[in-house]
């Protein structure tokens, strides 16, 4: 053996498997003193908190609306505006919003007025509009039906002032997906990618790309079979069978789901995660065939500004999305905002029997 | 002209993303293009422009995932290669590093500033606070960069998050760092739970994701019962606390119909009763602890002292089989010793350890215990069954029930322990 192919191979570091790092260490000095002792807050004005403690210190928190997709300016814009006009602390809401947090309550205004200078929107606290919850789209996705940036920004330019403002019932979120894994989430309202058409197969390229048992196996209506197509094997799709999901897309992409004209966005309304009032609830489809319209997609805007103006002007206070939908009922639901009820909305999933009115409730 | 401007993609496309009032991600981008002192950051933000322009015009998108970690790691990080690199060749590839966020997402702008300066130095300088997952989202390194990167933020305390079929990377609300109605301590659980399972977030081996999220209340602002298999909501057993002088001066500034119909009425089991004094009646043997009240009158309500935490197993978005709400499998836990701690780590460590045996390939929690009855999973799990785990009891028929006297004979030997573990006061 020669000398070379003795030399040892460069030591690679070994990861230090810390996982998640403790936040107290980042933490505001008044929240880490005061930390599980807290007993009240007020809203002073929207995008502003004040938390009172039982020490009867107080933190008050300035909430900022971000691109979520932020370049290192922006960042060291965010922190020069923290070293500068507040304490140094900051923290991110879930969906992307920076928070400031200040001790005195003279911090406030000044900060609120760096941020705006910047270019930075203040609000999203309680009843107003929150920022949109979104996800990657043509940007990083390697599945998506549409942007998910695009779309986010067009519609905060069209709903910012429900964002500064808070003058809904309750608070909405608003959530964008780029396909039916809904990374996006649950929303008051949810713009998602709704395809129409079944996947267009690469026979090609199936064999080589795909472990078809576990394609066969992703799809939710068993419309997927082996088959040889031209004398390779590949797979084929019962397309009477097909929904459409894009299921087997991720796991196969030979199998293209998304289609320039068919992949369309559809509006899901009155999904709530919070246990206040009633259970958690499910968003439920409302509209659909919307086209996917870069760079602004005007139409999926139109119908979620037309949504949220009737249910700005109908419901109740503390009336989320759902409870709001709940009281007046569906019928009212789509006379009201004037979008069709369709046989697409009856559901016909296992378990759908739940869904239909099996009593003589019917509001005349 | 400088040689920049000259290899300039246009983008009229995207260009009209920088109208309007909301901050706009292009205009961030093209900052990164024009003014980025490193060739190299330039020169990657003008191919992803180029690359997401033509998306925005074929609509489309052209991003292909692959195998790529750090060393020792099987995860954490999504690779993308382009399938059109050759006409935007220096993003060709832009893997995005998934980081485990502090608990909470606190940071100082120090922090913010070194993990700013680390990605600049090996990456693409666009990151994400923080993406669905809870995580930092460091988009756009080479595979080469990947390592430096990791090596440089894990030398000073940051660490991958799970990507692929593992444990998650785990979330939880702001809580007892800011919050009143906070009835845990969510930073503890969040890290007790995803640090006990580094090595199930670093080295993906289950059938599917399994993910974490922690609520200090039943606000559940972390949609924990919508988003996560493994569900810890905060709440309380005693009485709720009122403050009757906050409640009167309430009702003398908004009113006795604006109580009755914000307030009273809208408690979900009609818990709630406004005295003729002006004085709130709160039945607390039925209140479900659902927030509501809570939620308006902050000064005057909040949350009662024995504190704990429920558990929701189950949830998941559509795919495969349908929408999932996480369901309790524990109604209460306390948690305030070491002990508590090992007993909800404990329970955590059955459940995967169930879930990595049983559950089919790309099967998440919900979706086994849908197929296998939620029964098989407890005695899996050695949880016993509970008629808080239901909205009501069964419907249909078609069930043997030849063991019923034993099962009834249990129902009553750990109604007899729990009396008098109550009357020793040692109830958990």
């Amino acid at each position: 053996m020669s000398e070379t192919a003795k030399k040892p191979k460069k030591q690679m570091r070994p990861a230090i498997e810390s996982g998640c790092p403790d936040g107290l260490q980042y933490m505001h000095p008044v929240m880490v003193r005061n930390f599980g002792q807290w007993v009240n807050h007020t809203h002073p004005r929207p995008g502003v908190l004040c938390h009172i403690a039982e020490s009867g210190e107080a933190i008050w928190t300035v909430r900022a609306g971000t691109q979520r997709i932020l370049d290192v300016f922006t960042l060291r814009k965010l922190c020069d505006i923290g070293d500068e006009f507040a304490d140094g602390h900051v923290r991110f809401t879930i969906r992307s919003n920076i928070e400031y947090m200040v001790d005195a309550e003279s911090k406030v205004e000044p900060l609120i007025n760096a941020l705006t200078e910047a270019g930075f929107m203040v609000g999203g606290t309680q009843n107003s509009v929150a920022m949109i919850a979104h996800t990657q789209g043509w940007l990083h996705c390697d599945i998506p039906g549409t942007d998910a940036s695009g779309v986010v920004k067009a519609m905060m330019d069209e709903l910012h002032e429900e964002f500064t403002s808070a003058e809904m019932p309750n608070r909405v979120h608003i959530t964008t997906s780029c396909c039916q894994i809904n990374c996006g989430g649950q929303g008051d309202i949810a713009i998602n990618v709704q395809h129409t058409k079944p996947p267009k197969i690469n026979h090609d390229l199936v064999a080589n790309v795909c472990e078809r048992p576990s394609v066969v196996a992703r799809c939710p209506v068993a419309a997927i079979r082996p088959a040889m197509v031209n004398g390779k094997p590949s797979l084929e799709v019962d397309e009477k069978k097909c929904i459409c999901c894009g299921a087997c897309y991720p796991p196969c992409p030979p199998m293209q789901i998304n289609d320039p004209e068919h992949s369309k966005l559809a509006i899901w309304v009155g999904g709530n995660h919070s246990n206040a009032r009633s259970k958690p609830s499910f968003q439920k489809l409302v509209a659909a065939g919307i086209p996917n319209n870069p760079p602004r997609w005007p139409e999926a805007t139109a119908i979620v500004k037309r949504i949220l103006r009737c249910y700005k002007e109908d419901a109740r206070d503390w009336e989320r999305m759902n409870d709001w939908i709940d009281r007046i009922g569906w019928p009212r639901f789509f006379e009201i905002t004037e979008l069709p009820f369709t046989r697409f909305h009856i559901d016909n999933w296992r378990g759908s029997r739940k869904s239909l009115n099996s009593s003589s409730y019917i509001r005349f | 002209m400088s040689e920049r401007d000259d290899k300039q993609h246009g983008t009229p496309m995207l260009d009209q993303l920088e109208d309007g009032p909301w901050p706009s991600f292009v205009s961030g981008i093209k900052r990164l293009r024009d003014d980025h002192p490193s060739d190299r950051v330039s020169g990657m933000a003008n191919d992803l422009l180029g690359q997401l322009e033509h998306s925005y015009e074929t609509r489309k998108g052209y991003w292909k995932g692959g195998t790529v970690s750090v060393y020792g790691y099987g995860g954490g990080i999504i690779p993308r290669f382009s399938e059109v690199g050759d006409m935007f060749p220096e993003s060709r590839e832009f893997h995005t590093l998934r980081v485990q966020p502090p608990a909470g997402n606190h940071y100082t702008t120090d922090a913010l500033r070194q993990l700013a300066d680390s990605w600049e130095k090996h990456g693409s300088g666009l990151v994400t606070f923080h993406g669905q997952t809870g995580n930092i989202m460091f988009i756009g390194a080479t595979t080469e960069s990947t390592q430096h990167f990791f090596d440089e933020i894990n030398d000073y305390g940051f660490d991958l998050g799970g990507a692929g079929p593992c444990v998650r990377t785990a979330m939880s609300c702001v809580g007892s760092a800011r919050c009143e109605m906070s009835c845990s301590n969510e930073h503890k659980i969040h890290r007790s739970l995803v640090n006990n399972f580094t090595d199930d977030v670093h080295r993906p081996a289950l059938p599917y994701k399994f993910k974490f999220k922690v609520s200090g209340c039943p606000n559940d602002c972390m949609n924990s019962i919508e988003r996560a298999d493994f569900a810890v909501i905060g709440t309380w057993r005693d009485d709720m606390k009122v403050n009757q002088d906050e409640v009167k001066e309430y009702v003398g500034r908004k009113g006795r119909k604006h109580v009755i119909d914000n307030i009273i009425t809208r408690c979900p089991t009609n818990a709630l009763s406004l005295k003729d004094d002006d004085t709130l009646e709160v039945d607390n043997r039925n209140c479900v602890r659902c927030m509501h009240c809570l939620n308006v009158m902050p000064a005057a309500l909040s949350p009662g002292d024995d504190k704990g935490v429920s558990i929701l197993i189950g949830g998941k978005r559509t795919l495969k089989i349908g929408d999932m709400f996480g369901t309790v499998i524990v109604p209460f836990l306390r948690l305030e010793t070491e002990e508590d701690y090992e007993r909800l780590v404990e329970i955590a460590e059955e459940t995967i350890d169930f879930f990595a045996e049983n559950a089919l390939e790309h099967e998440r929690t919900g979706e086994m215990i849908e197929r296998i009855g939620l029964v098989n999973f407890l005695e899996g799990i050695g949880v016993d069954v509970d008629p808080n785990m239901i909205a009501h009891p069964r419907e249909s028929s078609y069930v043997r029930t030849d063991s019923w006297d034993e099962e009834a004979a249990k129902w009553f030997e750990r109604r007899a322990e729990g009396d008098q573990q109550a009357t020793a006061g040692g109830a958990s």
